[in-house]
């Protein structure tokens, strides 16, 4: 074991032990905890650019830690891994300058700081979790790192929240559990292989069945699928940096990328089909979409609002996997990169509204265009791409998706992504209107915010504006969901 | 790398007899403040690096049997260590020293300054509890029982009427516990004419002499429904006898149920028996922890806690196998690092803010967020979260009921862990709260502790979460001289 | 004449354990536990004699006179908290009204 191939550990170990020292500096060495901060993310950063040129190159990278007889802690990484590590340390950084910025003068930054990296640090090793046994791992620490996040505010509502965020996901944790137990009681031990390894005949249909969806339910819950969902829009609560993490990077990717892993590689697209569970697990994903769309347009609260549209979008992915499709499979993934650069945009503008102008409701938006023009700007740059304006990155997806949907031969999809790109702008556009072309009534004074939370906000935006409009271009993830298609498909094509 | 040729025939008397002269000592020296503070201590990190030698002799050579006085079984008593008795002699060493290291750096406040007697009857009863470990004859198994009843009780009293209470329900349940085990010892001798467990295991046991023994022993565990004296005498008990009892004394007992189940009584009930005790241990799991869930003192909490969790050895006998087996083991030992970490993070917490309701727990973390810390870290190895130790005990359990075909047990063990989750997490909700108003913020009184007082409760906390990570080695060892061995 | 034995032995056993369970006073219930022991020591007795035909067992008459030991070690520790109990509450059992107050 080479220290190149042990570097998806080293991916771990920087949020782990940033999150260790930010512990132990305590509550009043500010300085040193933003080194710390932003010195890990950085590292991560350059680590993660390392990997990704090495994986495209077809290297291989990966450790195995020995854990208890016939287990092993498997970390590596391959195009899928990246995929989620890249976005998580991307946005990590950037969510961590907004985070500093944000909390400026709140107590328990020492708290929120380390817990915050250990969340960064789960999600990590989510993704370069090379079994069912490690995810789970890292899927569990995951949830109990982002409780303390959800309850930071320490008031009965967020106490609350963090009570049925519990409720719901260590529930989750447990069927998933019983899943992966009882997969390995039946399949034996095995590492994430492209097409899975699971053989056809390693136990009855029903309970092979059985397995693959208690286990989807267990990975549900965190993806919020219907009717697994009520945790998220509950988690509003907590601090703006929070809800971005939590809706961009963290807790419903961490479910979604369980939801791909096991469709590719643990099961196998094959095996998935021959069971029939990727068309349910399609249609749950098609009623989420839905279901959630039609709630953001009735929720008043503009974090409500971007939970319930969170609800919506995370089942693009699912969607795009269950149809087990080429075109549909890199429209799902893709969404995975492109929901969380536009949802991270959304939720940086919301909480700097509220934090600035003490905009918080919807029809508050008033005006905001003129008061807050760049963060508006950024708002809307991400409300279009939501919503699938094209080219922006929302578009790129749907595309994808419809095209995968009609050579899956399930047309019923395209009138799925029509009547949710509908209900999109039907709850997108107004706020754009009020914010933009109605006027609060009062004085119209310019007042920005801060330079912590402007800058991520803008470079979100620009990111989210950059992945779709250079979609076609060599490293966008347009790109790199192809090359992990062509390999799922090439190495495994479907019977 | 120390060799095992050093040990371990004269380790296994060292462990017994160490603490047990101590105790005389203490007693003979009452007046000699610096030993009565140091003696506790100093025998703790002595006595500690000898499980070194002694696991690595057990895990290489298997089970060490010693005859005392070199008489062997049927006449004399023998001592037997194989895995699980290094598990539980690891366990009663290492609470053993962090227990005297709180102690030692608790005594410079008078408030939390041990008595002469305290100290006396501690020594005893390590001592008798390692002898616990290693007997090998049920009569000696008896004897020993009485005097970590004894001393137990004497751990208890000491802090006014509900002590008093509290210690009169303890002695009382163990002596009745007492003599229905040595009614079964009596009917096993009718049965076998022996009392050596080795033996025993080739001559099989009569229902009633199993019945009997399993009581009593349950009685002496606080099994559910046989609970009743433990929650009371643990909350009220002071905090360094809180983390003995709880980690150590209960648990002397469910490994003798353990140990019993395995070797002697393997056969002796019907499959239907084996999985109504086993709805009986599941039961107290799930009537621990729904009692845990809605105490309203933090001690009380951990104790009904304690209650929920020694349920799980009564899966054994219906999972027979060696994945249980190693799961039980390490849930034992998980169980018992966690425990004796929570109930002295509490204690400090109950020094720093003088009260343990949960409500009044409101910010602590501004004071007290290293014994929070050591709380959660404890409470997530007992609910089973990865990393820690607990996990991968549960892990094992609900893969042996799976493999056993037994999926219900499955179902019960991963929900239970849902339930330690929400006891755990309630208190942590608590501390976490916002105080409604700054006044009602807790009073600065973290002074008082000392730094080996966070300390003790923080080594074994990360003990409990970093054994999970050495599974591969504790499984093996767990194994090692018992009658299950994993399938290859 | 040993089935008489047993059967005496089974029935002080029960009673003994019933007293304990059942009756509210500290003393009385430690007079029961001692009952139970004593119920034991028949038992062991009755086992160390066996039919009468050959030596009598000395296993179990060793198990007597290590529990008569046990025995009369443990009932003057509980007599000794008994008083100590009664002299800090005012009471002679555990159903006392002069506990209410702390029992929860």
């Amino acid at each position: 074991m080479t220290a190149y191939a042990a570097l998806p550990l080293w991916l771990v170990l920087t949020s782990l032990v940033a999150a260790a020292l930010i512990f132990a500096l305590g509550e009043a060495r500010r300085r040193a905890r933003t080194v710390v901060n932003l010195g890990a993310a950085a590292l991560k950063l350059v680590l993660v650019g390392v990997i990704l040129d090495g994986v495209a190159a077809g290297h291989l990278f990966s450790v195995r830690l020995p854990l208890m007889p016939g287990f092993d802690l498997v970390l590596r990484a391959d195009a899928l891994t990246m995929l989620l590590s890249t976005l998580s340390a991307v946005l990590w950084l950037i969510t961590t300058v907004y985070a500093i910025g944000y909390l400026e003068h709140s107590p328990h930054r020492c708290r929120f700081f380390g817990f915050f990296s250990l969340c960064v640090a789960a999600t990590t090793g989510v993704a370069v979790a090379g079994n069912l046994f490690t995810f789970f791992v890292f899927y569990e620490l995951l949830t109990l790192a982002t409780w303390p996040l959800v309850v930071h505010r320490g008031t009965a509502a967020a106490l609350a929240a963090g009570d049925v965020y519990l409720r719901y996901t260590l529930g989750g944790g447990a069927l998933l559990l019983l899943g992966v137990v009882g997969l390995h009681a039946v399949a034996g031990p095995g590492d994430f292989t492209a097409g899975g390894f699971v053989p056809v005949d390693a136990a009855p249909a029903w309970l092979l069945t059985l397995l693959f969806l208690v286990m989807f339910v267990g990975m549900g819950v965190k993806a919020a699928v219907v009717p697994m969902h009520g945790w998220l829009p509950r988690a509003m609560v907590a601090p703006a940096p929070v809800s971005a993490l939590l809706h961009a990077v963290a807790v419903v990717k961490a479910g979604a990328f369980g939801i791909v892993r096991l469709t590719y590689d643990v099961y196998g697209l094959s095996l998935v089909a021959a069971l029939g569970v990727g068309l349910a697990v399609a249609a749950v994903a098609a009623l989420t979409i839905l279901y959630g769309s039609l709630r953001a347009l009735t929720a008043t609260d503009l974090k409500q609002r971007l939970a319930w549209s969170t609800v919506s979008q995370v089942s693009y992915i699912l969607l795009g996997v269950g149809l087990g499709n080429p075109l549909a499979s890199v429209g799902g993934l893709v969404h995975l990169v492109h929901q969380g650069l536009m949802k991270i945009t959304l939720f940086f503008c919301a909480g700097a509204f509220a934090e600035v102008a003490g905009v918080k409701r919807v029809d508050e938006l008033d005006g905001m265009g003129r008061r807050m023009p760049l963060t508006m700007a950024a708002f809307t740059v991400a409300a279009l791409g939501m919503i699938g304006l094209p080219p922006l990155a929302g578009f790129v997806s749907k595309w994808y998706l419809g095209l995968g949907g009609l050579a899956a031969g399930q047309p019923w999809v395209v009138a799925v992504l029509v009547a949710s790109t509908l209900l999109n702008a039907a709850y997108f556009l107004p706020m754009l209107r009020r914010a933009w072309f109605n006027s609060d009534g009062g004085a119209v004074e310019v007042r920005e915010a801060p330079l912590a939370l402007l800058a991520p906000t803008l470079i979100a935006a620009a990111l989210a504006l950059g992945a779709g409009l250079l979609a076609a271009m060599p490293w966008s993830p347009l790109q790199w969901v192809t090359l992990i298609a062509e390999r799922v498909y090439l190495l495994a094509p479907p019977s | 790398m120390i060799e095992p040729s050093l040990t371990p025939a004269w380790a296994l008397p060292a462990l017994v007899f160490v603490p047990m002269l101590g105790a005389l000592v203490l007693w003979l020296l009452p007046r000699w403040q610096p030993l009565q503070r140091w003696l506790p201590a100093v025998l703790g990190l002595v006595l500690l690096p000898l499980m070194w030698p002694l696991g690595h002799a057990v895990a290489v050579d298997g089970a060490v049997t010693l005859a005392l006085g070199g008489h062997r079984a049927p006449l004399g008593i023998e001592w037997y260590v194989d895995g699980l008795a290094v598990l539980l002699l690891g366990l009663n060493q290492t609470v053993a020293a962090a227990v005297g290291g709180y102690l030692w750096g608790a005594w410079p406040h008078a408030a939390q300054r041990h008595s002469p007697g305290f100290g006396v009857c501690w020594l005893l009863l390590w001592g008798a509890l390692n002898a616990l470990a290693m007997s090998a004859d049920l009569f000696n198994i008896y004897v020993l029982l009485e005097i970590v009843s004894l001393g137990g009780v004497v751990l208890v009293v000491g802090r006014g009427a509900g002590a008093f209470a509290a210690a009169m329900r303890y002695l009382l349940f163990a002596l009745t516990g007492s003599l229905i085990y040595l009614l079964g010892v009596a009917l096993a001798y009718a049965d076998a004419g022996t009392l050596s467990l080795r033996l025993l295991a080739d001559a099989g046991l009569g229902a009633p002499a199993v019945t009997a023994l399993t009581l009593g022993l349950m009685f002496k565990a606080a099994l559910w429904p046989l609970h009743g004296w433990l929650p009371a005498a643990h909350a009220a008990a002071p905090t360094a006898a809180s983390a003995v009892l709880s980690a150590l004394v209960v648990k002397a007992a469910a490994y003798l149920l353990l140990r019993l189940w395995s070797d002697v009584f393997s056969g002796s009930w019907t499959p239907a028996l084996l999985q109504a005790l086993a709805v009986i241990g599941m039961t107290g799991v799930l009537f621990g922890s729904v009692q845990a869930l809605r105490q309203v003192h933090l001690k009380r909490v951990i104790a009904y806690s304690t209650v929920a969790q020694l349920g799980y050895v009564l899966l054994l006998p219906a999972l027979a196998g060696a994945l249980a087996w190693q799961g039980v083991a390490l849930h034992l030992l998980s169980h018992g690092l966690a425990k004796a970490a929570m109930f002295l993070a509490a204690g400090n917490v109950i020094i720093a803010i003088r009260d343990d309701r949960l409500d009044n727990l409101a910010g602590l973390d501004r004071v007290l967020s290293g014994n929070l810390f050591i709380f959660a870290a404890a409470g997530m190895s007992l609910a089973g979260m990865p990393p820690a130790a607990g996990f991968v005990a549960k892990w094992w359990l609900v893969r042996a009921a799976v493999d056993a075909g037994q999926w219900w047990w499955a179902i019960a063990v991963a929900a239970s862990g849902l339930l330690a989750a929400g006891y755990v997490i309630r208190v942590l909700r608590a501390a976490l709260a916002s105080p409604d108003s700054f006044a009602e913020a807790p009073r600065h009184r973290a002074r008082d502790l000392s730094p080996a007082m966070v300390a003790a409760p923080a080594l074994l906390a990360a003990a409990a979460v970093a054994l999970g990570l050495g599974a591969a080695w504790l499984g093996p060892l767990a194994l090692a001289g018992s009658t299950w061995s994993l399938a290859p | 004449m040993t089935a008489l034995y047993a059967v005496t032995a089974g029935l002080l056993f029960g009673a003994g354990l019933y007293g304990v369970l059942a009756r509210p006073g500290l003393i009385q219930r430690l007079l029961a536990l001692n009952v139970m022991a004593s119920s034991i020591f028949l038992y062991l007795v009755v086992l160390a004699a066996g039919d009468g035909s050959a030596a009598a067992d000395p296993v179990p008459q060793a198990m007597v006179l290590t529990g008569i030991v046990v025995a009369v070690s443990v009932t003057a520790f509980a007599l000794g908290l008994v008083r100590w109990f009664r002299s800090e509450t005012g009471a002679a059992s555990l159903e006392s009204d002069a506990l209410r107050r702390d029992d929860d």
